[in-house]
């Protein structure tokens, strides 16, 4: 078992402040010291000292925790929660502890089989299309519909159908990631990254097929398949050929600077981690060049919901902020707890109904009380979410807002 | 029927917990290495349904531990065998400000820093700020005599505490105090409960005392050579008949740590760190803090920065707030103590500790509130380092005596719980001890609230 075999002293460094509590949403919901950071830790030790049989209750537990991360960036003593979450959840995996028949086809249907073959994920979203263009989803049973509603729009055209695999010319050499949910849901966004790569100085490489990260598996305790989807990454981007490696969506980018923890024999890895790059915190590192015409015609007021893998997992709050405060004719206002998860969390929506409603109600509410109309944020997943809950919210990625300004200079 | 039985029909089901995934996450708290498991974990939500969980505990003698938000640095809130927790998180109303009276009242779980939120918003001020005030409760804070960083002006939580609601072992309410400002009426009970760590009574309503807030603020960092310069310059300051909000410092290995962790250009070659700060009327702070600058190069400051605005207050400020912070990241298990010297030992106590540390090849780091005289000597080890451990305690010994011989005390602000009871005694004697052992016999004569903490 990984979280008896792991190195204790990952597990101690925790000494039960309880600094993460203020920060956690599922104890924020109730309260419960279980359902903390603190407590799930605590249950993770009790386990790894055979003080505590490894059972349901904490598989339940692990799938209540959103894997948000929020306790990570509160933790003054560096507990790598990220690490611990993982390692439980592929223990539980290994011991065949999560239940429910639904679960294991959704498992069975994306994760082992869809997420592991990019070709035939851009059918099944094709077919999807069709799907959603028909309405078809009238005819689903009830429960069906539901899970139907929490599916992406499928885009009409996916990335490889919009990018060159080579584009533009100057001083880096960038590859650009073009992830699963944003190639399906949101290709343009990968155009919009593309084109905004190009405008400062950038040779972009975007190969048409392209593995997925496996942050998606590693998330959910697939070791095994999340390995073996980052060695196909590192064969199709070795990354000494680049000087840096671009991700524009939070998940993907958070799991992708830790190959070296999941490939640790592999000499490639480590020179990897060290080259991928937000896209964001590329463009401040980089100067971004500011735009000289604003992205509307009119003045519009956004504001910024920080995905849980860019701010949490990756760190970078402000770079963004730093990109979307650079275009004119937008006023950028705070939104309130902009750093508390969304409820969509991978397949969080689908596991946990509840709690995911409740986090987007609130994230709703906070969003209603800035009066922005445009919303921005850098996860699919996220976008995906609170573009289902407010339709009447304009969703954008910041980089988007970046490259329609870019546009409308000429 | 028995006592789970009853407690849930008392509080409804999802109130009362016995899973062993519960137990196990109500199994210890802030302290390091102590740890047993409770026997149920309950939830009240009014003073009524505490002092019902109290009746029905008592009736198979069962203990009960009060836990506020399982902070505490001297093992308060661990369960002994077969106790019920019961855990107050839910009730965390803020019930009323009085503005005409600058009166707060509120529930035993809020949350501390919602408290001084909450008075802000009336342009009021609760300036006890414990460290962890961010997740603390407020029953917390009383059951401890909590302190922070702005003690030497403002004083602790007791200060500011006026009429506390307690239930008592027996099941009965009563209230000590009220909002006056005098009241010499019979002994001053509410001071009993103060700082009674949950073995007297539970608090279930406080009543605070809140102050204008003060207008303006200004932050000054200053490094020295010496603690020994760090510790005139503090003295001078109190003596040039300022009274500062803060006066905290860290040691050499605390600003190596720090500067480590949050890389903001400390030099990490100085003996001693200086967070100073005034509050006020903006005259005033202006004033104060030019002499305070000037007083710190007068005794060989080798940097004094002043922060020109709030955001640079803040970011000065960290360099203190993350103290604990740095120092923990370095090993798996941290000890963190607490004893106080009069303020004119600080600098010899602090050169004790580090002479002690080096003498057992142990690795500590010092910092902690200068102008109260209170040390929190951090120990960077790992618990399942035996002979390591072994090697602590005696250097937790040897403090202690140093410390009381020095005429200070075992614990300023985080209590004796579990973790200091070794070494009450020491500290008082036989006949106060034995008086203070009177008092608890007569209130809790079953000892069902939180035996075994403060002394068997
Ligand atoms: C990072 C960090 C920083 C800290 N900084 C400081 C600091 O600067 N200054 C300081 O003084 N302390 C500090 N502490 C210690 C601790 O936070 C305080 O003692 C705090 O007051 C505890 O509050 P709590 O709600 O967590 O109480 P708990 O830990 O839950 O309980 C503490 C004790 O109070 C009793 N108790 C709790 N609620 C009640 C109640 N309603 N009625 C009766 N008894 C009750 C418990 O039985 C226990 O004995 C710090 C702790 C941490 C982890
Ligand atoms: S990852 Fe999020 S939900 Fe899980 S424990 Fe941390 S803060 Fe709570
Ligand atoms: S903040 Fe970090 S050290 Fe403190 S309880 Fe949470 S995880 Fe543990």
């Amino acid at each position: 078992m990984r979280l008896k075999e792991m190195d204790f002293s990952v597990l101690q460094q925790c000494m039960h402040c309880g600094m993460c509590l203020p920060t956690c949403p599922t104890y924020d919901t109730t309260k419960r010291e279980r359902n903390s950071p603190r407590g799930r830790i605590s249950l993770m030790r009790a386990i790894a000292t055979d003080d505590l049989e490894m059972a349901e209750g904490f598989a339940d537990e692990m799938s209540f925790c959103l894997g948000c991360l929020a306790c990570e960036s509160a933790c003054p003593a560096g507990v790598d929660y990220a690490g611990l979450f993982e390692a439980s959840r592929a223990d539980i995996e290994e011991k065949g502890l999560n239940k429910g028949l639904g679960r294991k086809l959704v498992r069975f249907g994306t994760l082992e089989f869809l997420f592991m073959r990019p070709r035939l994920l851009r059918w099944a979203g094709r077919g999807m299309r069709l799907w959603q263009k028909l309405g078809a989803a009238k005819f689903l049973p009830a429960r069906l519909r539901a899970l139907e509603r929490q599916a992406p729009e499928i885009g009409e055209r996916f990335s490889n159908e919009l990018i060159e695999p080579i584009e533009g010319e100057g001083k880096w050499k960038v590859a650009m990631l073009t992830g699963c949910v944003q190639d399906l849901a949101y290709a343009e966004i990968n155009r919009d990254t593309v084109d905004v790569l190009v405008a400062n100085g950038c040779e972009v490489h975007t190969p048409p097929v392209q593995p997925c990260c496996g942050s998606i598996h590693a998330h959910n305790g697939e070791e095994e398949m999340a390995r073996a989807n980052a060695r196909r990454l590192l064969d199709l981007l070795p990354p000494d050929s680049f000087d840096v490696i671009i991700s524009n969506a939070g998940g993907c980018g958070s799991h992708m600077r830790h190959f070296a923890k999941l490939l640790p024999n592999d000499g490639r890895a480590k020179e990897w981690d060290a080259k991928v790059r937000d896209i964001h915190e590329f463009l401040v590192e980089v100067k971004v060049r500011p735009p000289m015409a604003a992205p509307f015609e009119e003045k519009v007021r956004v504001t910024y919901h920080d995905s849980c893998h860019l701010a949490h997992g990756q760190k970078v709050v402000l770079p963004p902020r730093m990109v979307i405060d650079l275009m004119p004719g937008v006023t950028r206002v705070e939104l309130k707890e902009s750093d508390w998860c969304c409820g969509s969390a991978g397949v969080y929506s689908l596991t946990q109904p509840e709690q995911s409603r409740l986090l987007l109600e609130r994230k709703a509410g906070h969003i209603r009380a800035t009066g922005a109309k445009i919303l921005l944020t850098a996860n699919p997943g996220c976008h995906l979410q609170i573009q289902n809950a407010m339709p009447e919210l304009n969703v954008l990625h910041p980089v988007t807002l970046l490259a329609k300004a870019y546009r409308n200079e000429c | 029927m028995v006592m789970i039985d009853k407690l849930t029909s008392l509080l409804g089901a999802g109130d009362v917990l016995t899973e062993q995934e519960d137990l196990v996450s109500y199994s210890f708290d802030g302290t390091a290495t102590f740890r047993q498991l409770p026997r149920a974990v309950v939830f009240p939500r009014t003073t009524q349904e505490v002092a019902g969980c109290v009746k029905v505990c008592r009736e198979s003698g069962t203990p009960v531990i009060t836990r506020g938000a399982g902070t505490g640095l001297s093992g308060g809130t661990v369960p002994t065998e077969g106790a019920v927790v019961l855990c107050l998180v839910h009730m965390a109303e803020i019930l009323e400000v009085d503005a005409a009276n600058l009166t707060l009242r509120a529930e035993p779980g809020a949350i501390t820093a919602d408290i001084d939120a909450e008075a802000a918003k009336h342009g009021l001020f609760y300036p006890p700020d414990p460290g962890s005030m961010k997740i603390s409760t407020i029953g917390g804070n009383v059951a401890e005599n909590s302190g922070g960083l702005r003690g030497l002006k403002y004083g602790v939580t007791r200060d500011y505490v006026m009429e506390v609601t307690v239930v008592l072992p027996d099941g009965e309410v009563a209230a000590f105090g009220n909002r006056c400002v005098k009241d010499v009426a019979g002994y001053s009970m509410r001071d009993l409960f103060i700082g009674s760590e949950g073995t007297l009574g539970i608090i279930t309503e406080v009543l605070l005392k809140l102050l204008p807030r003060p207008e303006a603020r200004r932050t000054i960092l200053a490094t020295f050579a010496s603690m020994e310069a760090a510790a005139e310059t503090v003295s001078a300051i109190i003596a040039a008949r300022i009274i500062p909000c803060t006066l905290e410092f860290l040691d050499q290995m605390t600003i190596r740590c720090v500067e480590d962790y949050t890389k903001m250009g400390l030099p990490t070659d100085c003996a001693a760190l200086l967070l100073m700060e005034t509050d006020g009327h903006p005259a005033a702070v202006a004033d104060e803090a030019e002499r305070m600058v000037e007083i710190a190069r007068k005794h060989g400051a080798r940097e004094v920065k002043t922060a020109a605005d709030e955001a640079e207050s803040l970011q000065l400020a960290s360099a203190r707030r993350s103290a604990f912070s740095a120092l923990a990241r370095v090993s798996p298990t941290t000890i963190l103590e607490d004893v106080t010297v009069p303020r004119s030992c600080l600098a010899e106590m602090v050169a004790y500790i580090a002479e002690t540390a080096r003498k057992l090849e142990l690795t500590v780091g010092t910092f902690g509130h200068m102008g109260d005289g209170n040390l929190h000597p951090t120990f960077l080890t790992d618990e399942r380092n035996l002979e390591e451990m072994k090697k602590v305690h005696q250097a937790l010994d040897l403090i202690v005596k140093k410390t009381l011989s020095l005429g200070g005390t075992i614990t300023g602000e985080h209590g004796v719980g579990l973790a200091k009871k070794p070494w009450l005694r020491d500290q008082l004697g036989d006949v106060s001890l034995g008086l203070m052992k009177k008092f608890k016999e007569t209130i809790d004569p079953e000892n069902l609230l939180n035996p075994h903490k403060i002394f068997d």
